[in-house]
């Protein structure tokens, strides 16, 4: 809640410069072990009393790594492996020293390690594999039959499946992306044969997992550090000595303890970071546990926050631009095609391009749910007008009244009906849409759908896409019950 | 002198229409049209399909814009400045479908006097009054268009068009879309209002008869030009044209089935 509160005072006075007091931002991506460094962090820092906003679980290395350069956050957990490959298309392994060389032209620095390896592997169901004598990656070679599921990071890195499948020669029938957290699932239920693994990843343990050798040596190292942006020295200099106090001392077992109390135990990111702050530092952080009511009313806020103000600015802009676009014939075409390549644009995408131009958090994501909303408010204002037949207009102006009057008592009332079915079509999308809005960080029901996919909960899951299914269905219901007393 | 002012009285023009062409597209409609309407005559515009009457009216109204030529309303040329306040001169009537639908009988014929910030009771009196002219029961007035049959409806766009006491009266197919019952007893009530109105009107019509029947004039046009204008008999009598000739005799009786 009060984090709802604040990110939505600091969105409206997002121009404002606050400098000085502003917390210090902590990213992390799309999957538990990241999550809980994350957390850590933040945690760690507030313990030492600085203040800290966490936006977790934000999406892939694109999305943090450009957060980062915008200092939409200030500090994200990395992994050596994925800086060289994926962030500086470089290869082989280099040292914190000379990574912290190249990175530098960035504005961002590697703290040193934090203790642990958590590379790349492929894995298996050890039945299946020791059915089929199969050892490491490049015994693959001849079982072009095995359904390989990749999450879809993997799938497209530098370091993952298209130079793996070059190195390694690998010609498999059927390579799918999927969320690394239900692949697990498929693995358990046969759809798939071969996966990627993290080496930290609970479930190799927990499922008795095979994880192939891999002999030809394709993995580098992906020792875990936090990236962090340079101009903290001048900003907040406390902040780098607390987060280089973490170095070394996460080791792998810890690590996999970790996820697996969070993913396999159900215990929350938060409760599972304090304890090892506690038994690490001494430090006692309180984590207030939500209950599903907190969480829901906090939800049902955001989410409202998220479709309110961009479907009121829309409306705002939308009906003046289809008014406009009926009106004016030399700009109808354009304000017509403009708003409907908008819509074009997939939303998932909508939402990453606003990254760079607004950050993250809920001011880009309304942003693109206010473009998203527009088409169908302009396009049915626009028709609304231009079908009113020409017999009522001639009438209209035949009466002698100025145009602004026409379009006051006449046009728009006669419009309404359509500019409301408009708004309401606007409005469900909306709702719908907004859930995508968690990728950046924006809250809303999408925030328990992301966890819930990361921590393979469908109650989790269910607390986000239900009340968002009400939530459409009310606003589908409200939009219905006025325009039957209109019409009535 | 007396004689001339009398002389003039009777034959100033309300409606002058000078020169006035019309392109849509490539297609010529009004090809330099020239016409007077007098003061207090009701005049109807006659022609074959797209020989360009409605649009005349339309730019006499000012609702299309003319690609040259003048309109002069009592005497003072229509511009885009002065359009407005003449439109309001000018009650307009439409074949069907003028009415707005989401407003009331009462709330369309009220409308631009509200605009015009008439007091209520002003505006309550006008209508008694158009309401005994126009013979309508004052229950349709809190009616939408979408309950009034299309008799009414025309009764009301004619209050409507009235409520400003205009000088002019511009109707476009009025009747055009009426049951012939209807039609016949709405063709006794009109010229029986613009008898007693004394305004003058313009009435655009397919039907000879019915020409004949509402206007003191008839104006009969072909291709964008007038191929006649006068009384009912100058134009039987003499014909100018053959077309006029064959417009005229085109009309079939009924008695013409029984042979």
């Amino acid at each position: 809640m009060k984090k709802i509160i604040s990110t939505a005072i600091f969105s409206l006075f997002f121009l404002i410069d606050v400098k000085g007091q502003e917390p210090i931002k902590i990213g992390s991506k799309l999957f538990t072990e990241s999550v809980i460094l994350g957390e850590v962090s933040s945690q760690l820092l507030e313990a030492n009393g600085i203040n800290t906003e966490y936006y977790k679980q934000l999406g892939g290395t694109r999305i943090l790594w450009n957060a980062l350069l915008e200092a939409e956050i200030d500090v994200y957990p990395e992994y050596t492996g994925t800086i060289i490959q994926e962030i500086l298309q470089e290869e082989g392994i280099r040292t914190i020293e000379t990574l912290n060389e190249m990175l530098k032209p960035f504005g961002v620095q590697a703290t040193q390690p934090l203790g642990f390896n958590n590379t790349y592997a492929l894995g298996m169901n050890s039945e299946v594999a020791e059915g089929l004598g199969l050892d490491s990656i490049s015994d693959l070679v001849n079982h072009p039959e095995l359904v390989f599921g990749f999450s879809n990071e993997f799938i497209d890195r530098n370091d993952g499946w298209k130079r793996l499948r070059q190195m390694y020669n690998l010609t498999p029938n059927s390579v799918t992306g999927l969320d690394h957290d239900l692949a697990y699932r498929g693995l358990e239920a046969q759809i798939i044969d071969v996966i990627d693994l993290y080496s930290t990843d609970a479930e190799i343990d927990y499922y008795g997992l095979k994880v192939l050798k891999d002999d030809l040596n394709f993995f580098p190292e992906y020792n875990a550090v936090f990236l962090y942006r340079t101009d903290l020295f001048e900003r907040s200099p406390k902040v780098i000595p607390i987060l280089k106090s973490l170095e070394g001392l996460i080791s792998e077992a810890e690590m996999v303890a970790m996820n697996a109390a969070v993913k396999l135990d159900g215990n929350s990111d938060a409760i599972v970071a304090a304890e090892f702050l506690n038994k690490s530092f001494n430090v006692s952080s309180e984590v207030i546990e939500e209950t599903i009511w907190d969480r829901l009313l906090k939800n049902t806020w955001g989410h409202l926050y998220l479709v309110g103000i961009s479907l009121g600015l829309a409306i705002i802009i939308a009906i003046p631009l289809g008014i406009a676009a009926s009106k004016l014939q030399k700009i109808e075409s354009m304000i017509i095609g403009f708003v409907g390549i908008l819509q074009t644009i997939p939303s998932l995408a909508l939402l990453v391009f606003m990254i760079p131009l607004l950050g993250i958090g809920s001011v880009p994501a309304m942003a693109a749910l206010f473009l998203y909303s527009l088409l169908p408010i302009v396009r049915n204002t626009h028709a609304g007008i231009k079908n009113i037949p020409e017999p009522m207009m001639e009438s209209a102006y035949a009466l002698g009244l100025p145009n602004s009057v026409i379009l006051k008592k006449i046009e728009l009332p006669i419009a309404f009906p359509t500019i409301l079915a408009g708004i309401k079509t606007s409005a469900v999308i909306n709702v719908g849409t907004a859930t995508l809005g968690a990728l950046i960080g924006a809250g809303g029901y999408g925030q328990p759908i992301l966890t819930g996919i990361r921590l393979d909960s469908t109650a989790l899951i269910l607390e986000g896409a239900i009340p968002a299914a009400i939530l459409a269905l009310l606003v589908q219901g409200f939009f219905d019950l006025v325009e039957k007393r209109l019409t009535s | 002198m007396d004689r001339v002012f009398y002389w003039y009285m009777l034959h100033y023009a309300m409606i002058s229409v000078q020169n006035i062409s019309k392109k849509y597209d490539e297609k010529e409609v009004l090809k330099g049209i020239t016409l007077e309407i007098p003061k207090s005559k009701t005049v109807s515009l006659i022609g074959p399909s797209g020989c360009g009457k409605s649009t005349l009216l339309r730019i006499i109204m000012g609702l299309i814009p003319r690609d040259s030529g003048t309109v002069l309303i009592d005497g003072k040329e229509l511009k885009d400045s002065n359009k407005l306040e003449l439109r309001r001169r000018m009650g307009y009537v439409v074949q069907k479908g003028g009415l707005f639908p989401h407003l009331t009988a009462k709330e369309n014929i009220s409308l631009v006097t509200h605009y015009l910030e008439w007091e209520k009771a002003k505006i309550n009196s006008r209508i008694e009054e158009l309401l005994r002219l126009v013979r309508i029961d004052p229950v349709l007035l809190s009616k939408k268009p979408g309950n009034i049959s299309g008799g009414q409806a025309q009764r009301i766009s004619l209050m409507r068009a009235l409520m400003l006491d205009p000088d002019i009266i511009l109707l476009d197919e009025p009747l055009g879309s009426i049951d012939p019952l209807v039609r016949h007893e709405l063709q006794s009530d009109l010229k029986e209002i613009f008898k007693t109105l004394n305004k003058t009107v313009l009435l655009v019509t397919h039907d000879l008869g019915e020409a004949a029947y509402l206007g003191d004039e008839i104006v009969l046009m072909r291709e964008g030009e007038v191929a006649q204008q006068g009384a009912i008999h100058q134009i039987l009598q003499n014909p100018a044209s053959e077309f006029v000739q064959k417009f005229v005799s085109a009309q079939r009786s009924p008695l013409e089935g029984i042979k």
